[in-house]
């Protein structure tokens, strides 16, 4: 996950998880990325997040399309299946794997260019379709692996390194997501691991698609002045709407329940996601109030930041495909097959 | 020529009036006779008010191609009388709504017109406005049941299985039926000449487009996801397999499915879920057309590279860009096998009719994980889209999926590593792993360059050792794929090689020559990479030509590029403008061909 390679030794005071693995397991193959870049941020939250939930690696499958932060499921989980697609298009080849298993644990990684310009289509097809995954957009505002052009995400009047000016408006994939029925939608930021974390583990127990919008800077592209997805700009622009923790079936509350503000949403596999409003009057079940308040954030030149909208009570594709509990792919062959009986009877009716 | 059980007529209609039902109820009533009988949709791209025409030919000797020559048309709208009227062969007969007066200009020498009121006797019979439309067209089936002297026992017995449950349709129908029948008994010498009388040649056949059995193959190869975007003339198939799985894929004990369809939002995600749920473990596939195969391109690449099994039914129409949506072709055989940028083949099944989209549906599921990699099928409108007769479906219940090489927990091991593309059986075909097996079995899966642990690598050898494997993988493919279909006659020196939905008028069109003095042998090709039998045929013949449906002689330039064969050496009969073959195209250009030569 960083650029330094680590020696292999386990350090016998290492803490194990439930499986008995130590974070390090969790780890993936050492990252290309440049050196500061937030996307290594992202993935050592994810590293934690995988491990501190248990996840079983190789019942993980990591997905991307192409960009800097498509290479970032490399660098995490060496021991999953992973899949690297074509550009903008992980959402697509997501739902087909989801369809055919649903028992695995899906984490899509993606960009601002891949999600909101060439995958704009395909990113709200899987909302709408309600695929049972996180998908983390690792958002910088630029294209870094063809050196610097603005992205979809970029902000008006927000510059390139050569100083010229974003003129289009940018996409917001928060309020995107809201608008097109998303179920969990939250915004963080890759230098603030405390807030992403919870996020994560919230967004990988969610059932249905939880969309995580990190910003991300660009060290070598987007990290300067007159750049607004800096970690300068982002550290002094960034309000926290919702304070989140994410609580583990297993693990000790540590919080006292009784805590003034905090509410909890109990999730669909047990789990329990505490939030406590920052801002004032900030209900992050209702999607109306999340959206203006999002709005109001972005006209403030502030970026809204915390678990901004979650509805358990939705449905995912599966449900409505209305598909069985079991992976289609271990269904046995007799139960798909109507055999050759009922081929004959069905030969009569085309007579 | 056209005499008892050997005749064809068409009717001229307008798109949306009802007419697709009565036409086909023609048909059927013709096929339960036990007469072999063929009904060929000619259809306008839109909902409804243009011209449509159905053709419908009979043959006692079986020939299932389209037409040469009509006897009859039962013209019903009168934008298209002109074309009707000089659409009827010589001494044929034209039957039209003469509620309306015929336009004397449009009166042809040399052809029989009769003339039934169907419109006004609806108008006098039916109170509603609908009714007096719809019904106007099963008046004609009436009228031509008088005409042709088909079986009227039949005919109620259809009706009664298709409105039984609704009275008031059911008397209708049969009220509109006997006003054409006793109209065409008082005026007219009936039966006509060309006419109709029971045989028992379709005992053991049926009537089914080649959509519907493509998606039987697939139901019945144990696909669990399809995903699709909607588009002529490929839409059927995946509502067909829709309502297979509802009627045979839905669990009893819980009422859930055991299938997963997914309508995307356009052809480049159906060709993603295809490949993710290919990936994933199922028999995946998408359904499209032309311009969805272009759509696809980039993730057929993928797919190639990555090899991931996937299953994709092309039903072809005419290009390029929109093209004619509604008319048939085969002009997607170069951009099926060479699909995507990038040195890429791939493998491509050829089915002829409705049956064999069916064996061939469940084939192409076994050669795909076999050989992990896409396969299509290429099918095409007038596969796709019309009746056939065909033989009966037909399935052996010890068939089990090959899988091919799929690596279990157990599998994995046993071994000391596992690697992605590694070459151990020396046929070029890798072992995979399916996501969620054992750690041991996890690997990435990149479109980016690999080497044959799956690891990124932008080194020459490693990347020419994979890319390699994959021509090696290809020709071994070749020696297992669906063998040409041959059909030898005494002393042919002249080849003649076709694909696909041509097969029936070539094969007709090779007795007419043979009759001529001309005999022929027809070579079928059913697959692609091309066996070794193609280029025995090829060798064998003196001279050869290559009938297919597009402009470029694209299977043509497919077995100069493969095989070597001198592209010149080949002569091509190309027939591209959207309508099914027939057996006169070839005969005349076979003909003229000789022609040619001895003068």
């Amino acid at each position: 996950m960083t650029s330094i390679a680590k020696p292999p030794v386990r350090h016998p005071s290492s803490r194990t998880n439930g499986l008995g693995f130590v974070l390090r397991d969790y780890e993936g193959a050492m990252s290309t990325l440049c050196a500061g870049c937030g996307h290594d941020s992202v993935t050592a939250a994810l590293v934690q997040t995988a491990w501190e939930l248990d996840l079983e690696p190789h019942r993980v499958a990591k997905m991307s399309g192409i960009g800097c932060s498509s290479k970032t499921t490399a660098y995490f989980m060496k021991q999953s299946h992973g899949f690297n697609s074509v550009h903008g298009r992980m959402p697509s080849v997501t739902s087909g794997a989801a369809a055919a298993n649903r028992d695995l644990t899906y984490i899509g990684i993606s960009g601002d260019g891949d999600s909101l310009s060439i995958g704009l289509g395909q990113m709200s097809h899987a909302i709408r379709r309600g695929v049972n995954m996180l998908y983390v957009l690792e958002n910088n505002g630029v294209y870094g692996l063809t050196k610097g052009q603005f992205s979809a995400a970029a902000d008006i009047g927000s510059t390139s390194k050569k100083g010229e000016a974003n003129q289009q408006p940018p996409i917001d994939p928060v309020l995107l997501a809201l608008t097109l029925g998303v179920s969990f939608v939250a915004r963080s930021f890759s230098g603030d691991k405390k807030q992403l974390v919870p996020i994560l583990k919230a967004g990988i127990s969610h059932k249905g698609f939880a969309l995580v919008d990190v910003i991300s800077p660009c060290v070598s592209f987007n990290d300067h002045e007159g750049s607004t997805k800096s970690y300068k700009f982002t550290r002094e622009h960034e309000v926290e709407s919702v304070h989140t923790d994410f609580v583990a079936l297993r693990r000790e509350i540590t919080i006292p329940e009784t805590q003034e503000d905090v509410s909890v949403v109990q999730m669909h596999d047990g789990t329990s996601v505490r939030l406590r409003a920052t801002a004032p009057d900030y209900d992050p079940t209702d999607r109306e109030s999340a959206y203006a308040h999002v709005r109001a954030c972005q006209a403030r030149g502030e970026i809204a930041t915390g678990l901004l909208f979650i509805d358990e009570s939705k449905r995912d594709m599966h449900d409505f495909m209305n598909t069985i509990p079991t992976p289609l792919v271990d269904v046995p062959f007799e139960k798909l097959s109507p055999g050759k009986a009922a081929l004959e009877k069905l030969m009569d009716r085309y007579r | 020529m056209s005499g008892i059980n050997d005749f064809a007529f068409k009717m001229g209609t307008v798109n949306g009036t009802g007419s697709a039902s009565a036409n086909s109820l023609l048909m059927q009533a013709i096929f339960r006779m036990g007469i072999p009988v063929t009904g060929k949709n000619v259809f306008p791209s839109n909902i409804q008010g243009l011209p449509t025409w159905y053709e419908i030919r009979v043959s006692k000797d079986g020939y299932t191609a389209r037409p040469s020559a009509v006897d009859m048309v039962v013209a019903l709208n009168p934008s298209t009388y002109a074309k009707d009227v000089a659409t009827v062969r010589p001494g044929g007969y034209l039957l039209y709504d003469s509620t309306w007066p015929l336009d004397p200009d449009l009166v042809r020498e040399g052809i029989t017109i009769l003339g039934i009121p169907f419109g006004g006797m609806c108008v006098e019979a039916f109170q509603k406005d609908r009714d007096r439309t719809l019904l106007r067209n099963i008046a004609y089936v009436g009228a031509l049941a008088a005409l042709l002297d088909i079986d009227m026992d039949i005919v109620g017995q259809m009706l009664t299985e298709k409105y039984g449950k609704k009275p008031q349709l059911l008397d209708a129908n049969h009220k509109a039926i006997k006003l054409g029948y006793d109209y065409a008994k008082a005026n007219y010498t009936c039966p006509l000449p060309f006419r109709l009388e029971k045989m028992d040649a379709t005992g053991d056949s049926i009537l089914m487009d080649g959509n519907t059995a493509c998606a039987l193959g697939a139901l019945y190869a144990g696909a669990t996801v399809g995903a699709w975007y909607p588009i002529t003339p490929a839409t059927a198939l995946m509502e067909a397999f829709k309502s297979f799985c509802e009627k045979y894929r839905v669990d009893k004990d819980t009422g859930l499915n055991n299938y997963a369809i997914l309508q995307a939002e356009d052809e480049l995600a159906a060709a993603g879920i295809t490949i993710g749920a290919g990936w994933a473990g199922a028999r995946a596939f998408t359904n499209t057309s032309g311009p969805g195969i272009s759509l696809m391109q980039e993730f057929i690449g993928l797919a190639y590279y990555t090899e991931i099994p996937s299953v994709f039914f092309d039903v072809q129409r005419c290009g390029p860009a929109t093209g004619m949506p509604t008319r048939t072709q085969q002009a997607d055989l170069m951009s099926l096998a060479y699909a995507s940028h990038g040195d890429t083949k791939h493998i491509v099944l050829f089915p002829a009719n409705p049956k064999e989209c069916f064996e061939m549906s469940v084939e192409s599921f076994d050669i795909a994980e076999r050989f992990q990699t896409p396969v299509f099928v290429a099918s095409d409108l007038d596969i796709g889209m019309n009746d056939w007769m065909v033989k009966r479906l037909e399935w052996d219940d010890s068939y089990r999926p090959d899988r091919g090489k799929v690596l279990d927990a157990a599998a994995l091991e046993k071994i000391q590593k596992f690697s992605r593309y590694l070459d151990v059986d020396g046929d070029g075909i890798a072992a995979r792993t399916l996501p969620g097996v054992g750690g041991k079995g996890a690997y990435f899966v990149r479109g980016s360059g690999h080497d044959k642990h799956a690891a990124y690598t932008e080194d020459s050898d490693a990347y020419q050792e994979v890319v390699d494997r994959l021509t090696r993988k290809f020709a071994h493919a070749a020696t297992q794929m669906p063998k040409p279909a041959i059909h030898r006659q005494d002393g042919a020196e002249v080849g003649l090689v076709t694909v696909g939905g041509c097969d029936a008028a070539v094969r007709e069109a090779a007795d007419l020559l043979h009759a001529q003095g001309i005999p022929v042998d027809v070579m079928r090709i059913r697959a692609f990479p091309f066996g070794v039998e193609v280029s025995d045929f090829l060798a064998q013949h003196e001279r050869t030509f290559v009938i297919e449906q597009n402009r470029d002689g694209q299977l043509r330039s497919m077995i100069g590029i493969e095989l070597g064969v001198a592209r010149d050496s080949l002569i091509p009969i190309l027939d591209y403008g959207g309508m099914p073959l027939t057996a006169k195209v070839v005969v005349d250009a076979v003909t003229a061909h000789f022609a040619g030569v001895t003068v």
